[in-house]
């Protein structure tokens, strides 16, 4: 007999304590906190307590960067003729139309032109909305008309990356995409045409081999994911669970592998003053005539 | 006790097996006899596990993966006649997945680059089974600049699953040694003949595969992702890397049809790893050609057409 007895309160399941927002809150995966989404959206989709980067679409960046956040679209009209005709669980093309449509857009990128603090300059923004901002030939052969055009006006680039890397469903043709634009950033950098590539979370394989590691300035948003390999498959290589933090912005740092982590408030004013720093376009010519005449 | 005797004749059942087996085995080594293995490797591991139904796509990838299919250094043997190797980057260490060195060929001087996957076990591991690391691409370019001042060719022989996707090759940056290499060799002054004769895997290929001329061995595979790793994306299940294969289009023939590689290198009967010497052979004939059509280029009409070359790639899209 005990003299005294615990009363067994029975465990009772909580219900679903689910209230419907109906998407206006949403959960910060840096620390946790309930954000109120139009809060984000003011705040650059930067979580106002930790500083977490939230992935952003190209459009609101590309209104966020240029003056007056105008911009005008380049080669808008493409889109892939699925030369592989890849089927995997889902055709290709239906993956296509669905990214479409959820994106508005016809591939992983606009290629843009506008003006950042009064110069005038081209801009790639990658979308990850569209199949993990994968880069097959359409990507490709944007970005390298965008480089043709900054050679041939001068005009300094910049490239947003923000892509899983090439687009398997497009195989070798994609693969391709790589050398042909590192072969026209050989060209950008023979004119003497400032490149500034922004890695972006996450910025992996490809991508990363690429292009986004090509930049006279090579800068990325806080905490982004950067590397050659995705975590996952080096996991699997060496059979270890890999440290927190490895391959993100601040560890590319350290290892020498960027110029800057640059927050994403801060970041129209940075690439302002390293365009300043590089002598832009046309403004560069005209003061060498000037100073030859 | 179990030794066989060749000399003492015991009961027929008991020996007959053995013979047969000595027999499998010498003649395995004869086959070998190129590609010094032993000859507990000669089999395809993929044999036993293999479904019978094999696709056509698939029957590739496993002869460009074959353990007897001649690496880099088989092809230096046969075709070079004093091959130099040159170490390091300079800057890191000397990464033995990736190897390089001057050479004559039919009486020409030569820079040779190439991935060594490494034939018996020992040696796979010594070269990391021919995936190379940050130092690796950056020996390459050091190599590749300084036949670019001297104006001689470079030949490249891609042989890879990829490069090496580790922690330290993270760390040193393999991406952007990868990226420079890209950058790099689109605009070098001097012929660059690549020529895949394994397997081209992604951008680790790509990194030493941008030439004037980029040919295939007729059982070589080129694809931007292992149609293992491939399978295990799409299809969520590894195992479905057969029909990953075809899917991917990473044949030479196929590849050629997308116009994504220049020519077809022919291979013997059967596949290089039966004769290597007449797969050399065969490489060889392609290579002098190919060179022979570049002589008369200056360094700006090298770049221009390398340029070309890569410009026109995947055309496969409309516009609205």
């Amino acid at each position: 007999m005990t003299w005294f007895r615990r009363e067994r309160k029975p465990l009772t399941s909580v219900p679903d304590k689910h209230v419907k927002t109906e998407g206006l809150w949403v959960k910060c995966e840096g620390c946790g906190r309930i954000i109120w989404k139009k809060e984000l959206a003011e705040n650059q989709e930067v979580c106002p307590r930790c500083e977490h980067h939230f992935r952003m679409d190209s459009r609101r960046r590309l209104e966020l960067l240029l003056d007056e956040g105008a911009y005008h679209e380049r080669d808008k009209g493409l889109r892939s003729t699925d030369p592989l005709e890849f089927t995997d669980l889902k055709p290709y093309r239906e993956r296509l139309a669905k990214a479409e449509q959820a994106t508005g857009m016809l591939d992983a990128v606009i290629a843009a032109e506008g003006k950042l603090g009064g110069r005038p300059v081209v801009v790639c923004v990658m979308e990850y909305g569209f199949i993990g901002g994968s880069m097959g030939a359409v990507v490709g052969e944007k970005i390298t008309r965008a480089i043709e055009r900054a050679i041939e006006r001068r005009w300094p680039l910049i490239i947003f990356s923000c892509s899983g890397g090439a687009r398997m469903m497009e195989g070798a043709v994609s693969l391709m995409q790589m050398g042909k634009i590192a072969a026209a950033l050989a060209r950008l950098d023979d004119a003497g045409v400032p490149f500034i590539s922004v890695m972006t979370d996450p910025t992996t394989g490809g991508v990363t081999a690429s292009y986004a590691m090509l930049g006279d300035l090579n800068i990325a948003e806080p905490g982004a994911l950067i590397g050659f390999a995705g975590p996952r498959v080096i996991e699997q290589t060496i059979r270890q669970k890999l440290p927190e933090g490895f391959q993100r912005s601040e560890f590319l740092l350290e290892h020498g592998m960027l110029d800057a982590v640059v927050p994403r408030k801060q970041m129209r004013e940075f690439l302002i003053r390293a365009l300043e720093f590089c002598g832009v376009g046309m403004a560069a010519a005209e003061r060498a005539v000037a100073q030859a005449g | 006790m179990d030794r066989p005797d060749p000399n003492s004749s015991p009961e027929p059942s008991r020996d007959e097996p053995l013979r047969q087996e000595i027999e499998r085995l010498r003649h395995e080594v004869e086959q070998l006899r190129r590609g010094q293995t032993e000859p507990a490797e000669a089999a395809p591991p993929e044999n036993g596990a293999e479904p019978a139904t094999v696709n056509p796509a698939w029957e590739r990838v496993l002869l460009a993966r074959h353990p007897q299919r001649p690496t880099f250094l088989d092809f230096v043997r046969e075709l070079f006649a004093d091959f130099v190797e040159l170490h390091g980057d300079r800057r890191f260490g000397d990464d033995p997945a990736l190897l390089g060195g001057f050479a004559s060929f039919q009486g020409r001087q030569v820079m040779l680059i190439g991935q060594q996957r490494g034939r018996d076990v020992k040696e796979k591991i010594r070269c990391n089974f021919g995936m190379a690391k940050p130092e690796g691409y950056r020996k390459a370019l050091r190599l590749m600049r300084l036949a670019e001042k001297f104006q001689r060719p470079i030949l490249t022989f891609v042989d890879t699953q990829g490069a090496y996707p580790g922690v330290d090759a993270e760390e040193r940056g393999q991406a952007e040694a990868i990226a420079l290499n890209l950058r790099e060799m689109a605009r070098l002054g001097v012929p660059v003949i690549a020529t895949v004769t394994g397997e081209g895997g992604s951008g680790g290929a790509l990194g030493i595969a941008v030439g004037n001329r980029v040919l295939m061995l007729e059982n070589a595979m080129y694809s931007v992702i292992s149609p293992e790793g491939c399978a295990s994306i799409m299809w969520r299940d590894a195992d479905r890397k057969q029909e990953a294969a075809m899917a991917l289009r990473l044949t030479a023939p196929e590849l050629l049809g997308y116009e994504l590689v220049d020519e077809i290198v022919p291979e013997p009967a059967g596949g290089a790893h039966l004769d290597a010497a007449a797969a050399a052979r065969l490489l060889g004939e392609a290579l002098q050609r190919n060179l022979a059509s570049f002589e008369s280029l200056s360094p700006g009409e090298l770049r221009a057409q390398r340029y070309e070359r890569f410009r026109r790639l995947g055309p496969f899209f409309t516009e609205a």
